[in-house]
């Protein structure tokens, strides 16, 4: 196979790997912490307005940890900066 | 990703459709201002009990994290509450894209706040005092916090580019798969998506600000708690 072929197959691969592991951590933690928000607002319901302030920014920090995937992702299929020294 | 088209040229200047789109939204908002205080009155028409409301909501979402001086923040925060929103909005007009789903909008938003959060500092620890919050708890701890003023200000602009960008480019993508009204359930999630990011952008440059604001103060408080 020539090498472009394989750069085509690798980076898309790269791609939907990276998305596929890099979505599955985030959504691990963005589960954990909204399940212990509950736990707290079972406990606690007159603390709602803090709890759910933190939450939000929290899971805003860990989304854009899948963020950051998602760009690395979309640099490898569309941007690539690789790509000039094969097609050189 | 895809870059903005070119309206036209201004010299050697480019004017995208981006700044374009920008400058409608800052003509619409400032409209919207003018036509809502033109005729202020203690029995408020419906126009300026809007307004009213809009602003006592920020000015109490604002108040719960900073009690003493909301005033001060209340002028930057509520204009990235209500810009970011109504940009983040546009997206869902036909024919318009949002100007926050460009990485140059969202860098520019982040570089105000970097600035902001120094500047407010500055403002209310004097600059040895704002400066000294580098070498706490410790000075060995400076590195690091020279490196999370970056990330955070590179994380706020890479964060809402990517969300815009990408609720964009999944209902294109849907839109390419399946049919004409498919992408409409994910148009909806973008309603969402655009209220809670501008939410969250607001709150995290508040966060910032607070944090440089108090720096000084915390430590004192801190202090009295351990002297008694």
């Amino acid at each position: 196979m020539s090498d472009m072929t394989w750069f085509t197959i690798l980076s898309t691969l790269g791609a939907a790997l990276a998305v596929a592991i890099g979505v599955m951590f985030p959504a691990l933690a963005m589960g954990r912490a909204i399940s212990q928000a509950l736990d707290a607002l079972a406990r606690q319901p007159e603390a709602e307005k803090s709890i759910l302030r933190t939450l939000f920014i929290g899971l805003a920090m860990i989304e854009s940890l899948a963020i950051y995937v998602l760009v690395i992702a979309l640099i490898i299929l569309f941007r690539n900066p690789l790509l000039e020294y094969l097609v050189k | 990703m895809e870059s903005a088209s070119v309206v036209f040229h201004l010299g050697p200047l480019a004017i995208t459709s981006t700044v374009v789109t920008t400058w409608g939204i800052m003509l619409l908002l400032g409209f919207v201002a003018w036509l809502s205080t033109r005729r202020l009155a203690l029995d408020p028409g419906p126009l300026q009990t809007l307004v009213e409301g809009i602003v006592s909501a920020m000015d109490d979402a604002i108040r719960t994290m900073l009690p003493q001086r909301s005033q001060v923040l209340l002028p930057f925060i509520g204009t990235l509450w209500i810009y970011v929103l109504v940009a983040n909005l546009t997206g869902l007009i036909p024919g318009l894209s949002s100007p926050t789903g460009s990485l140059s909008v969202t860098a520019g938003l982040a570089l105000l706040v970097f600035l902001s959060v120094h500047w407010y500092g500055v403002r209310s620890e004097g600059v040895a005092g704002y400066l000294k919050h580098y070498l706490r708890p410790s000075p060995i701890l400076l590195p690091f916090h020279l490196i999370s003023e970056v990330s955070r200000t590179v994380a706020l602009a890479v964060r809402l580019f990517g969300n815009v960008m990408s609720l964009e480019l999944a209902a294109l993508l849907v839109l390419l798969v399946a049919g004409l009204l498919v992408p409409v359930p994910l148009l909806m999630l973008h309603l969402i998506e655009a209220v809670v990011q501008a939410y969250i952008f607001g709150v995290l440059a508040l966060v910032y600000i607070t944090g440089a604001m108090q720096s000084q103060q915390t430590v004192l408080d801190s202090d009295k708690e351990g002297g008694t």
